[in-house]
């Protein structure tokens, strides 16, 4: 295992979307989501989050130390019995349990960080068997995600298509093809904005330096495996990051955050794809101790 | 006020939950005096002070959005955790398509405030502690934008952008108004950690301002 990361980070994400629905919204019948007063596309940032998981956990493989805790569709086989009599006992003697090791809850919080990048990463709730026997708590991951906002306002775009398979018999009777829907958004360029907290990461999950650079890996890499039908074109455009020289922090996030500048060119009216922007880093605004590197 | 401080926060949305409505979450209409507290925290807190809220300066109107998005029902069960430890072979993790659950958020968008406080030493503090120590270390994180970990408003996606407001006098975006919030959530009890124990105050925003100070709190 490499060392724990000792200095804070910020990183900025930019990754644009061509003809797909980078995350649709379940209040609005899986439209794109938008901000009805502004008009700027959304994207949460559980959804990031979910695509980092996923990069990790087909890189990895489950690979020891690299497991990924909250999985897409497989079951799972949960029972505080089961747990019970592999610890052989039971609701009343847990409390004996928690005496004779105080440290119960320490040695949970450590074993599922050791073992799960993504609660090593981005933390989890963690709960107990039985009301204030166990205490694991909230364990807060270092790194720490806003949402993503298109860098001008998008319009989503209903096209309607037809398919010639019936699903059902009766059905096939009357018509011989089905309409469906699909919403997709032209062009749309996002912007992420992220935290990286060196003190959660060396007082609470362990985070280290190797972690660090799998987690770059797989922001720049996460739409490369997550292709589909309601995607379209989804790439990583830019991931500029920001290295303070102290764990607490040379400045302010934001002003690092507003040196990074994304407009598009004064001739493009609707903007279709990447070369539409420019993306300018006013290395002036940033103190000296900051390292700054593009990784894309 | 030698220990006094103001801060001002601001960010693009936040959720600061209603206890009552915590399952689809809905925002109290401004800050409570807990998420300030924590905002504080984040950035400085040390075992020897106790942070405490004064008044909450409310500079932007208060508008809501709402935000619907898939969750995770369960949690990581500890002793389930255990049981693998002590050598059991089982899954350990979560399914998300099982345990999927929607929930939608009403948020607070454009946010942004002025948190007036101070700090108290009490007596985890240690013999070499003082105020000025204390004081000169928070004086520096807010001026060079330094953090603990990076606060945020109410859940961690709502990132805080902080800075100490050096101005005499505060703005707000009620001048002239009187504006019954009911009640809102003071903070936690945690005087007794077997028996946590909420407690809340009549929350009044005057000409936008809320002020904490000698309020009365209902447990």
């Amino acid at each position: 295992m490499s060392e724990v990361i000792k200095n804070r980070y910020e990183f900025v994400i930019l990754f644009d979307v061509e003809n797909g629905n980078p995350n649709g919204d379940p209040d609005a019948g899986n439209l794109p989501r938008i901000d009805p007063e502004s008009g700027y596309g959304i994207v949460t940032d559980v959804c990031i989050k979910r695509k980092i998981r996923n990069y990790v956990e087909a890189v990895k493989e489950d690979e020891e130390g690299y497991k990924i805790y909250i999985k897409e569709d497989v079951p799972l086989n949960r029972s505080d019995n089961t747990a019970y009599e592999y610890l052989q006992t039971n609701e009343k003697e847990i409390k004996d349990l928690k005496k004779k090791d105080p440290d119960v809850d320490r040695k949970i919080r450590n074993f599922m960080c050791g073992n799960f990048f993504d609660i090593r990463t981005f933390g989890a709730v963690m709960t107990t068997f039985v009301k204030a026997a166990l205490n694991c708590g909230q364990v807060r991951g270092p790194v720490q995600l806003g949402f993503a906002r298109s860098i001008d306002p998008v319009v989503s775009q209903e096209v309607t298509i037809t398919r010639v398979a019936i699903t059902t018999e009766k059905d096939a009777e009357n018509k011989s093809t089905e309409m469906g829907r699909k919403n997709i958004i032209p062009y749309a360029l996002y912007r992420m904005e992220g935290y990286i907290s060196a003190n959660l990461a060396r007082k609470v999950t362990g985070f280290t330096e190797d972690d660090l650079e799998l987690l770059w890996e797989a922001i720049i890499n996460m739409f490369e495996i997550d292709h589909s039908a309601a995607r379209g074109k989804m790439a990583v455009r830019e991931l500029v990051v920001f290295k303070h020289s102290k764990e607490f922090g040379d400045c302010p996030a934001y002003k690092l955050f507003d040196a990074v500048e994304v407009k598009k060119h004064e001739d493009v009216i609707y903007p279709r794809k990447y070369q539409d922007y420019q993306v300018e880093i006013h290395s002036d605004m940033i103190p000296e101790t900051v390292e700054i590197s593009r990784k894309i | 006020m030698s220990h006094g401080v103001r801060v001002r926060v601001w960010g693009d949305r936040a959720l600061f939950s209603r206890p009552e409505m915590k399952v689809e979450r809905c925002s109290y209409d401004v800050i409570t005096p807990s998420a300030a507290r924590g905002i504080l925290e984040a950035i400085y807190w040390h075992p020897g002070l106790r942070w405490v809220i004064d008044k909450i300066y409310v500079r932007k109107p208060i508008q809501f959005t709402s935000i619907r998005r898939n969750e995770v029902k369960s949690k990581v069960q500890a002793g389930n955790v255990l049981s693998v430890i002590n050598g059991a072979n089982k899954p350990l993790y979560l399914s998300t398509k099982e345990e999927i659950v929607q929930r939608a958020a009403i948020l607070l968008q454009d946010v942004e405030y002025v948190i007036e406080a101070h700090f108290d030493m009490i007596d985890q503090a240690n013999q070499t502690d003082n105020c000025g120590k204390f004081k000169d270390i928070i004086m520096r994180r807010l001026r060079r934008g330094q953090c603990y970990h990076m606060p945020y408003f109410g859940c961690r996606e709502f990132p805080v952008n902080f800075e100490l407001f050096e101005e005499e006098a505060v703005e707000t975006a009620y001048p002239d108004t009187v504006k019954d919030l009911g009640y809102m959530l003071y903070d936690f009890d945690y005087s007794n950690p077997e028996d946590i124990t909420p407690m809340f105050f009549r929350a009044v925003m005057e000409n936008g301002v809320l002020d904490v100070r000698d309020c009365e709190v209902v447990r």
